[in-house]
């Protein structure tokens, strides 16, 4: 394993190991998406063709609510015990970090996202298996995109003191990209319509993720040290 | 204390005794209008300890933030291990080792689990065996399985110390390393200092504690009101001169003299 590689790995599994064991993150946004799904509930009310209509942007509406809390998170366990000046002072590209943390709140977001669709299922009674490969396409896309803008931001306001209200002041407008193509792309998948016919949205959605990745990558080290 | 010597874990590369490993000068730091250091230059050879004097709010944490590339000088130039630490500060922290007032520990690993997390950041052996055996040098192997944040404040400071005897630093700065130490942890890091600096390694303590950190220093430095008001080493001066001369220089009126 090249250093790179086993840096951001050794990330990966510090993050993964202390929120297993503190599950701080886990069981706030889980609880958060009940409290969502009783909210949109009540909203929609019983009607079916109102909750069909208004699903792919209610889903994403959770997805990105959770990912509000879960980003803005991501870096402050580094600064207890300063654990951020042995970030800035270990030798090596830092985008390892990046990659690292980027990995973990993915991971993170999967299972929130997994349990969101499952709620979304027994609230609403809807049915997602016919459209299970094409929705875990663009959620995995779709996801992608708001973790690798959000850790990016996360770390930026990690080291403000208005850093709750500053995140996402800068997180929303950037991540208005991926949200669209998302939820077109989604209404698309519901629809049970083939999957190129969300072409156009997945294809802005890639090229979003990969310019987020890019400019996560080359300028996280500037982002540590400031 | 010692149940294995500092030196069983710790890897010392080779050094020309002769290398100066710090050459600091006329380093200036302020914050905003408030000056913190003001023209502080000094040269650490290999194999040299200098500790760092000086009341509270006097520089002393500033000056090793800057000497560890962690805050950048208003002004002055900085080499570390003959680098310029200034313009190419990630080419030199491979060399750096801190301790400083945070603990660098995750509160939910275990004390084993932080080792093996900074030994792999680190580009360091990250080995079973060689993280029990640091642990043991700090009589934290029997908790190596437990939960930091089960730790004393004491715990905390022998597991950060426990993950300096990992690297490879040939530069080690220590911001109050006695603070929360029993009598048996103080002789174990008094030892543990002396022995890097004889494996060639430069060493930068601050504190307050006189006694212990002028057993481990060549040289004794006084800060006042962020200027070194007296270098000297610490052969020439007995631990009573030391004290006296830090009440007239730091807290007396005339630190001109």
């Amino acid at each position: 394993m090249t250093g790179y590689v086993r840096r951001a790995w050794i990330v990966v599994w510090k993050d993964v190991l202390s929120e297993r064991r503190s599950k701080e993150s886990l069981n706030t946004l889980v609880f958060f998406s009940v409290l969502l799904l009783f909210v949109f509930q009540f909203a929609l009310g019983p009607e079916r063709a109102r909750v069909e209509t208004a699903l792919p942007g209610l889903l994403w509406l959770g997805f990105l609510l959770a990912g509000l809390l879960a980003f803005g998170r991501t870096f402050l366990v580094e600064r207890e015990n300063d654990c951020w000046e042995g970030l800035v002072l270990s030798p090596g590209d830092k985008s390892a970090i990046y990659l690292g943390k980027l990995v973990g709140n993915v991971l993170l977001m999967a299972v929130v996202e997994a349990v969101l669709v499952l709620l979304f299922a027994l609230f609403f009674s809807l049915d997602f298996t016919r459209v299970l490969p094409g929705l875990a396409l663009v959620l995995a896309l779709g996801t992608l995109g708001l973790a690798a803008v959000g850790t990016l931001f996360g770390a930026i306001t990690a080291q403000l003191r208005a850093r709750e209200l500053l995140f996402p002041v800068l997180l929303l407008p950037a991540a208005v990209p991926v949200l669209l193509a998302s939820v077109s792309a989604t209404q698309t998948v519901l629809l049970g319509e083939p999957l190129a016919e969300a072409a156009p949205w997945l294809k802005l959605l890639g090229a979003a993720d990969l310019v987020y990745l890019v400019v996560g990558v080359l300028t996280f080290e500037f982002v540590l040290e400031a | 204390m010692i149940a294995t010597g500092p030196d069983a874990v710790r890897e010392h590369p080779p050094l020309p005794a002769s290398d100066l490993v710090v050459e600091a000068a006329h380093l200036r730091k302020t914050y905003g209008p408030t000056p913190a250091l003001e023209d502080v230059s000094l040269s650490l050879g290999a194999g040299a300890g200098l500790t760092l004097l000086g009341p509270n709010g006097t520089g002393k944490t500033t000056l090793l933030r800057i000497l560890a590339t962690l805050l950048r000088p208003t002004s002055g130039s900085l080499r570390i291990v003959g680098r310029d630490a200034l313009k190419e500060p990630s080419a030199v922290r491979g060399a750096i080792d801190m301790v400083g007032h945070g603990t660098w520990i995750y509160e939910d690993l275990t004390a084993i689990e932080n080792l093996r997390f900074w030994s792999a950041m680190g580009g360091h052996d990250a080995a079973r065996p060689r993280l029990h055996a640091a642990l043991e040098s700090v009589e934290l192997d029997t908790v190596a399985e437990r939960r930091a944040r089960t730790f004393s404040a004491g715990m905390k400071r022998r597991l950060a110390l426990a993950r300096v005897l990992l690297g490879r630093g040939r530069l080690l700065l220590l911001d109050e390393p006695f603070t929360g130490l029993d009598r048996a942890g103080r002789k174990w890091l008094g030892e543990f200092l002396m022995s890097f600096k004889a494996g060639g390694g430069a060493l930068v303590v601050a504190t307050h504690s006189f006694d212990a950190g002028l057993g481990v220093a060549d040289r004794v430095a006084i800060l006042a009101s962020g200027r070194i008001v007296l270098d000297r080493p610490t052969a020439a001066l007995g631990h009573d001169e030391v004290r006296r001369l830090y009440d007239d220089l730091a807290l007396g009126p005339g630190i001109a003299s």
